[in-house]
C-alpha cells in the first residue's frame, strides 16, 4: 500500500474524440503543499472530477492515502477533503448549518459533529460567524469556510481547485496561507491547482499540466532552474504548444 | 472500510442530514408552502364547485355511492401536489448541480444510490407534510374520508411520492440548464396531469375519446391518483400498486445511471481547468 496522500499513475480521459488527459501520472507525498500548476484548460478541473469520482476513470489508477478510488471508493472519499473551484456552499444556509450537513454525509454523529464544527471554525478564523448565513459572508471568507467544511471529516488529503480565483489580494493570501499552516497543524496533505505563479514557494512540490500532459514535476527550485519558475513555465508550455 | 462496513448509525445520520436539509430549505421558503397548497386549494374552491354542476358522477369503485365532485378530485389534487414537489425536487437538483452543491452530495463515502435515494425520500417527507396539511383544509370543506384512511393513504403517499420524485430525478439529470425547467411544466407535468383520472374518471374519457383514454390509462400518474384513492377509502388496488412500484423502480434506476461517474450525465460533462 502505498504511503503517498495521493497517487496518480497513467491516467488518461477523453470527452468524445478531445483527449483532455493522457498518461498522467503524479504524487502528493504526506505532508507536502504540491501545487499543480497549468493555464485554463489544462487538465486541472478533469483531473479533480476523476480524483473525486465525478467522473469515472476507465485507464490508469488513482490511490488516495493508499485506497483505489475505482474499487475502494468509500475508503478513498472518507479521506479526500475538496474545495471545488466552483463555490459549493449552500448560500441560504448558516455557516455551521453547511458544515453540519457535510458532516452528516460523512455519517458524523451531531454531537461529535459539533465540536469538530466548533474546531475546524476557530482554526480557519471564522468561530464568530458561525450562525451567519453564507450569503453574508465575503468571497474569502466563503472560502475559508469551504476549506473549514473540507477538513470536518479529517482528511489525508486537501484538493483545491483554483481555490482563490475572484478573491482580492488579501484574501488570496490569508486562504494560501491558512492551507500552508494546515499542512503543519493537522499534517494533512494538499494539492493546490492553480494557473498563478505567485502562489508557488521555491520549496513546494510542483506539477506542470499542460494540455492534459505533465511536462515537469519535482520541488519547484528544481522545476525552475537558474532562470526562474515564471521563465521555465513558459519555455516549458511554450515548447509543448 | 467499505460502504457496507460503515455502522448502522451512520447511515442514519447521513440519511437525517440530507433530509434535514431538504426539510430546512423547504421551511425557509414558506413560499414553496403556500403554492404547494394554494394550486390545490384553488382546484378544489373554484374547479370543483364549478364543474360540480355540470360533471356527473356516477358510482366508481372505491366509492360506494355517487360522491361530489369536489369528494371525486381530492385524491388527484393530493397526487398533484406529489407531482408538482416531484419536479421542484427536480428543479432543486439542477440547481444544487449549478451552485455546486451537488458536488459535496456526490463526493461523500456512502453510495451514490443511497445519497440519492436518501434525496428522493426527503423530498417525499415534504410533499406529505403537504399533502396532509392539503387534506386537513379539505375536510373543513366537508371532505370527509374515512378516519382510518388518513392512516392507510400514508403508504399510498411515500409510494407514489417516491415514484413522481424519481421522475423528478431522472428529468433533472437530462436537464442541462436551470432556464430549460419551463419546459418540464410544458411537456411533463401538464400533460402527465391532465391526461389522467385526477380530474375525470377513464369510463369519462372513454366516452369522450377512447384515444384520450388509453394514453390516460398508460400514464404513471393515473395509478398513482388511484393508488391515493383507494387507499383513503380503504381500499386495495393491486395493478395501481404494482405500476406505481414498477414505474418507482424504472425511473430511480433511470437516475442512478444517469448520476454514474462512468455513464449517463457526469460522463458527458466537459469542464473547464
Amino acid at each position: 500500500m502505498s504511503t503517498d496522500a495521493l497517487r496518480i499513475t497513467g491516467l488518461s480521459h477523453s470527452f468524445g474524440s478531445v483527449k483532455a488527459l493522457s498518461d498522467v501520472s503524479l504524487t502528493v507525498p504526506r505532508g507536502s503543499f504540491t501545487a499543480l500548476l497549468g493555464v485554463n484548460g489544462a487538465g486541472k478541473t478533469t483531473l479533480f472530477s476523476l480524483v473525486t469520482r465525478l467522473y469515472s476513470n476507465v485507464s490508469g489508477s488513482i490511490e488516495v492515502a493508499g485506497y483505489d478510488v475505482r474499487r475502494q471508493p468509500a475508503q478513498a472519499m472518507a479521506r479526500l477533503g475538496v474545495v471545488f473551484q466552483s463555490r459549493a456552499l449552500d448560500a441560504d444556509l448558516s455557516v455551521a448549518q453547511n458544515l453540519a450537513y457535510h458532516a452528516a454525509l460523512h455519517g458524523i454523529s451531531r454531537p461529535q459533529a459539533r465540536d469538530r464544527i466548533e474546531r475546524v471554525l476557530a482554526q480557519v478564523g471564522l468561530d464568530s460567524r458561525a450562525g451567519d448565513r453564507v450569503s453574508a459572508l465575503s468571497g474569502g471568507q466563503q472560502r475559508r469556510a469551504e476549506i473549514a467544511r473540507a477538513l470536518i471529516h479529517r482528511p489525508d488529503l486537501l484538493l483545491l481547485d483554483e481555490a482563490t480565483v475572484g478573491l482580492d489580494v488579501k484574501s488570496r493570501a490569508e486562504v494560501l496561507a491558512l492551507t500552508r499552516s494546515l499542512i503543519a497543524s493537522e499534517g494533512v496533505s494538499a494539492l493546490w491547482a492553480t494557473h498563478i505563479l505567485d502562489e508557488i514557494q521555491p520549496d513546494d512540490d510542483l506539477v506542470i499540466l499542460h494540455k492534459g500532459r505533465v511536462l515537469d514535476s519535482g520541488k519547484a527550485t528544481a522545476v525552475s532552474g537558474q532562470s526562474g519558475l515564471t521563465q521555465a513555465f513558459l519555455s516549458l508550455t511554450g515548447a509543448a504548444a | 472500510m467499505t460502504a457496507r462496513r460503515f455502522p448502522a448509525a451512520a447511515w442514519a445520520t447521513a440519511f437525517r442530514g440530507i433530509a434535514w436539509r431538504e426539510t430546512l430549505r423547504f421551511v425557509q421558503q414558506r413560499g414553496r408552502f403556500m403554492a404547494a397548497l394554494v394550486r390545490p386549494l384553488v382546484w378544489l374552491f373554484i374547479f370543483a364547485a364549478g364543474f360540480r354542476a355540470v360533471l356527473g358522477l356516477s358510482i366508481t369503485p372505491p366509492y360506494q355511492t355517487y360522491v361530489l365532485y369536489e369528494v371525486y378530485v381530492t385524491p388527484g389534487l393530493v397526487a398533484m401536489i406529489q407531482l408538482f414537489n416531484g419536479m421542484q425536487s427536480s428543479l432543486s437538483m439542477v440547481y444544487d448541480r449549478e451552485t455546486g452543491a451537488m458536488r459535496t452530495l456526490l463526493v461523500s463515502p456512502f453510495p451514490r444510490w443511497f445519497l440519492l435515494g436518501s434525496k428522493l425520500m426527503a423530498g417525499v417527507i415534504v410533499s406529505i407534510i403537504q399533502a396532509y396539511a392539503f387534506l386537513l383544509i379539505a375536510w373543513f370543506w366537508d371532505i370527509r374520508p374515512p378516519a382510518w384512511g388518513y392512516v392507510a393513504v400514508l403508504p399510498a403517499l411515500v409510494l407514489s411520492g417516491l415514484m413522481l420524485g424519481a421522475l423528478g430525478l431522472f428529468l433533472s439529470s437530462a436537464i442541462r440548464q436551470l432556464e430549460n425547467f419551463a419546459g418540464v411544466m410544458n411537456f411533463v407535468i401538464f400533460p402527465m396531469f391532465f391526461a389522467s383520472s385526477a380530474l375525470y374518471p377513464l369510463w369519462r374519457m372513454n366516452e369522450s375519446s377512447p384515444l384520450l383514454h388509453d394514453i390516460c390509462a398508460a400514464n404513471p400518474f393515473t395509478y398513482a391518483v388511484e393508488l391515493i384513492r383507494f387507499a383513503l377509502y380503504l381500499q386495495w388496488n393491486g395493478q395501481a400498486l404494482a405500476v406505481v412500484a414498477g414505474c418507482l423502480a424504472a425511473f430511480f434506476g433511470a437516475a442512478v445511471f444517469m448520476y454514474d461517474p462512468a455513464k449517463g450525465l457526469w460522463a458527458r460533462r466537459k469542464e473547464r481547468g
